[in-house]
């Protein structure tokens, strides 16, 4: 990648990372009583033009890739994570006009954050599309659900935020406990990250090799291998605290290519996420939610419920026509068929009934409030589950990495 | 039975929650009195809880609850994440299933393919419960349209006060006719100014705006439905073809069940050019494949003469396909394959060769022998287009080139007896051999590419996505806009106003108070709604 286009997706990073400071200034500062509506007007203000100027630069960086690089907005995985983090943006922007929070931006930015760090642990080259995915279609259906799953996204922080508001002092409450496993995810992901920079940084190089199928092959390791393919040979691995070979053998019904070093790396995330969070336990003396409670306190809680259902309603309708109509189109030309019940159609089908399952609870069954909220962290972990599960796992058409 | 006359006199039907003409609550308990007043449907009467005698009407009201609809679509879904634990049976690269699954997953496999997730989404229960989302869709839209079209097309302006205080949003103010009055005019050139529609009836005013966006989900439901539908008919016979040929290079062959033919004039694969390639790729040398292509040409045959007439031209790529008259022609394979052995028949007496000649694979010659020159004669006994050996006995996997195997008979001046030669693709016989005088020497192979195209005709198509597109388009009315309702009423000696939007009360709160500014109305909002930044 040209060095400025890297410098382009810096700068987007540094915007992010400030519009999430000065909302989190904007919220936090708020205790003090005097000029308290300035001060949040002030920061708030701020946070919203950084957000703006971070998405502006990110847009001319996708607009540089597609014209230098390869043409393609969207079909590697850097390519897509880093597309959603600003499509997470782009629908904060828009539910910033219409509600004025500044406490959605000081979660929801951070959130951006975090996508576009992940977006960078995989290869920023552009690659060759192969055959199929030369399509303009391809491009349209995959940025218009990528935007769709931005609108999801902000109503996750909402249904978080709502979360917090309600439950998050409470001590003994199941809601509270649920919450705060959530929010251990969320940390367990920022310890992947976390870990794959500094093991990246360090240059670190492992390959193990094993029989698969009446075939030796060989699986590289970027994480020092806790945990080898069954019946590994070490063929090379740097030193990391005198280990010489994988503490662990991953059960032998593990198969596939990468299934160890995979496990590896989620036993990584869980290892550094918990890592994480005993530090900040330690350190703070409370649960996550707890210490995030007093930021949203003087929410009202009834505007964040409707902030969520308002996302997923902006929201719907553009992953339906991105990520089903538009996506069936593109199978056609590429394939001669509009469905093919290939695992990652079929979750974003299951994606599309999920939402209108809360859909229909919310607007006729009355649920509202903390069981709306619940769905909404739901959907966007199902989400989650499509992006790093079924491209990272299952072997499927979409499976880019 | 309920009383279903309301105490202004208008008659409502068995069923209605509040009087169709006035507003009024007509059935409640007293301990709900001071609740705000349930809005859906506009509180009229549904099919669903009108009647309940016969079994129709038991079906009716079982797919008219929403709840219903909503356990189907979680079942649905909770099935749905099944069929993608282990690949499909059409992504698989075997042909029988009940092998390799458990080959493949062991006991997991095995049941996993005894249930049937193998073959998930095509298998009655999986259509069984999409057919009933289906009837859900139809009876529950049916059951509440009806009465909310009627609802909303005889609104009146009018409202009883009980129905404006029980509003969400809501205001009560002592003052005179004549100040009503005013404030009404100012209140109505507010909302006008915020496009609202609004009506007037003597000291009473409705201002309302978006009533379309009620449409939205029925309209995406009518989209859905349609779309389904669309499904439905790819099983009607003509409306669905799903064929696949594969055409070599300079063959013409019918297009399977259509009146077409198909004429592949070259087929290629295109590489990137290194310069398209990220440094490391290109520094490795490796070939990316781009592109696959066939240049194809469409035929008709002429009834009377039987002659090919050529109707379209196009090349077919990945991405590309050809499409004429709703026939659809789709790039699915790329192979190269044997076509012809270059054979050169050598003296090993004397050195020299003696003759050559060509087989075509697809049509090796049996009855008569390949005549060479000088009075050569070469004869075919046996041919192998697929070689293997199976028991020591040579055999023939497929009909497909792929090994080819010859056993010749050499027949010269020179020799008494006819010798018997071997000639197998990519086998050196000359040790096997060596008693014989002549050898034959394989001097070429020649090969040609061929195209498997998938060919489709999907009538349906047309129907899917408008069904589709309608889908998409309720969802827009429905999501992007909202209904939203003010009832202003002056009676004896106080204004009420009422107001209901039904959805997105936090925008109508900024709207009204937008609206209302400069007066001293003093509007009660659901909750204290304080918002960030005062
Ligand atoms: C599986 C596909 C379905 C989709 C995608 C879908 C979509 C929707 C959407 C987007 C809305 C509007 C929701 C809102 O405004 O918040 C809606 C409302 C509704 N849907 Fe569905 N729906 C589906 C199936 C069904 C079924 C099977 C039923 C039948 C029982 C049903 C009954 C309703 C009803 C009664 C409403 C409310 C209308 C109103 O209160 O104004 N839907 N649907």
């Amino acid at each position: 990648m040209n060095t400025w286009m890297e410098n382009l997706l810096l700068l987007t990073f540094v915007a992010y990372g400030l519009a999430s400071v000065a909302f989190a200034v904007a919220v936090i500062g708020r205790k003090r009583k005097s000029g308290e509506d300035n001060h949040v007007r002030r920061w708030g203000r701020a946070g919203i033009v950084l957000s703006i100027i971070g998405a502006a630069i990110q847009v001319m960086f996708i607009i540089s890739r597609f014209f230098i690089g390869g043409r393609s907005i969207a079909s590697s995985m850097f390519e897509f994570t880093a597309f959603l983090a600003f499509a997470i943006v782009l629908a904060f922007i828009l539910i910033y006009y219409l509600y004025r929070t500044p406490t959605l931006g000081a979660f929801v930015l951070p959130l951006a954050v975090i996508l576009l760090a992940y977006a960078s642990v995989f290869p920023k080259e552009v690659r060759p599309l192969i055959p199929a995915l030369q399509s303009h279609w391809l491009h349209i259906h995959v940025t218009l659900a990528a935007l769709g799953e931005g609108a999801f996204a902000v109503a996750f922080i909402a249904g978080l935020i709502y979360l917090i508001r309600v439950v998050g002092n409470q001590r003994n409450s199941t809601h509270a406990r649920y919450l705060e496993l959530t929010l251990v995810l969320v940390v367990m992901f920022v310890g992947y990250i976390l870990v794959s920079f500094l093991f990246a940084g360090l240059g670190y190089e492992a390959a193990i090799q094993h029989p698969l199928n009446g075939e030796t092959i060989q699986q590289e390791y970027s994480l020092p291998p806790l945990i080898g393919p069954a019946g590994g040979e070490v063929v090379k691995m740097d030193p990391f605290l005198g280990l010489e070979r994988p503490l662990f053998e991953a059960p032998s019904w593990m198969k596939g290519e990468k299934a160890a070093s995979k496990t590896n790396t989620v036993f990584w995330s869980i290892i550094a996420g918990l890592i994480l969070y005993g530090l900040f336990r330690a350190l703070a003396r409370k649960r996550i939610c707890e210490c995030l409670h007093p930021m949203v306190k003087n929410l009202d809680p009834e505007m964040v419920d409707e902030i969520a259902y308002r996302a997923i309603a902006i929201g719907f309708p553009i992953f339906t026509l991105g990520g089903l109509v538009f996506a069936s189109i593109w199978a056609h030309y590429a394939w001669g068929r509009f469905w093919g019940w290939d695992p990652k159609e079929v979750w974003a089908l299951i994606t599309w009934f999920f939402y209108t399952a809360y859909l229909h609870l919310r607007l006729n069954r009355g649920w509202l409030g903390l069981k709306s909220s619940w769905l909404a962290v739901g959907g966007f972990v199902i989400l989650m589950f499509n992006l790093i599960a079924i491209n990272l796992v299952f072997a499927g058409l979409h499976s880019y990495a | 039975m309920e009383n279903t006359k309301c105490d202004c006199g208008h008659n409502n039907p068995v069923g209605t929650v509040l009087c169709e003409s006035c507003g009024k609550p007509l059935v409640e308990e007293m301990d709900n009195q001071k609740q705000t007043l349930d809005m859906r449907y506009e509180g009229a009467a549904r099919r669903s809880q009108t009647r309940n005698r016969a079994l129709i009407d038991k079906v009716w009201n079982f797919f008219s609850s929403v709840k219903v609809a909503v356990i189907l679509i979680l079942i649905t879904l909770a099935v749905s994440i099944l069929g993608t634990i282990l690949p499909q049976e059409q992504y698989i690269p075997s042909a029988r299933p009940e092998v390799y699954y458990p080959q493949q997953y062991g006991v997991v496999g095995e049941i996993y393919y005894k249930l049937g997730l193998s073959d998930l989404y095509s298998s009655w229960p999986f259509r069984l419960l999409i057919a009933m989302i289906g009837v859900s869709l139809v009876v529950c839209s049916l059951d509440r349209v009806l009465p909310l079209y009627r609802a909303l097309k005889n609104q009146r302006v009018t409202k009883d006060p009980v129905f404006l205080t029980r509003q969400r949003i809501h205001a009560q103010q002592e003052m005179t006719e004549q100040e009503g009055i005013a404030l009404m005019d100012r209140l109505a050139e507010g909302l006008s100014r915020k496009r609202y529609h609004v009506r007037r009836e003597g000291s009473a005013l409705l201002a309302e705006k978006g009533r379309f966006s009620r449409w939205g989900p029925y309209i995406n439901h009518v989209g859905l439905i349609i779309l389904l539908l669309g499904i439905l008919l790819l099983r009607v016979p003509g409306f669905y073809l799903n064929e696949f040929v594969f055409v070599r290079e300079g063959e013409t062959k019918p297009v399977p069940r259509t009146p077409y033919y198909v004429k592949n004039e070259a087929a290629s694969v295109v590489f990137y050019d290194p310069e398209e390639l990220p440094p490391d790729m290109a520094e490795s040398g490796q070939s990316v494949i781009k592109q696959y292509e066939t240049k194809a040409v469409l035929f008709t045959k002429d009834p009377e003469t039987g002659e090919l007439e050529p109707v379209h031209r196009q090349t077919i790529r990945v991405n590309h396909p050809l499409q004429y008259q709703g026939v659809e022609l789709f790039q699915s394979d790329f192979q190269t394959k044997l076509k012809g052995l270059d054979l050169a028949v050598r003296d090993k007496k004397t050195g020299k060769t003696i003759g050559s000649f060509t087989v075509d694979l697809e049509n090796p010659k049996f009855r008569e022998p390949y005549r060479l020159s000088g009075g050569v004669e070469v004869r075919i006994l046996e041919y192998f287009p697929d070689f293997a050996m199976e028991e020591n006995r040579p055999i023939t996997l497929s009909e497909e080139p792929n090994r080819p195997a010859f056993v010749f008979e050499v027949k010269t001046p020179e020799l008494k007896e006819p010798e018997k030669s071997w000639v197998i693709a990519g086998t050196n016989m000359d040790e096997v051999q060596k008693d014989n005088r002549y050898e034959m020497k394989l001097s070429k192979i020649q090969t040609v590419n061929q195209s498997g195209l998938i060919v489709r005709q999907q009538k349906g198509t047309p129907i899917i996505f408008s069904g589709a597109m309608i889908f998409v388009i309720g969802l827009v009315i429905g999501f992007y806009w909202q209904h939203r309702r003010v009832w202003i009423r002056w009676k004896e000696g106080i204004l009420y106003l009422g107001a209901h939007t039904n959805k997105n009360w936090f925008g109508f709160r900024r709207e009204l108070e937008q609206a209302a500014e400069g007066t001293d109305l003093r509007l009660v909002f659901p909750t204290s709604g304080r918002r960030e930044n005062g």
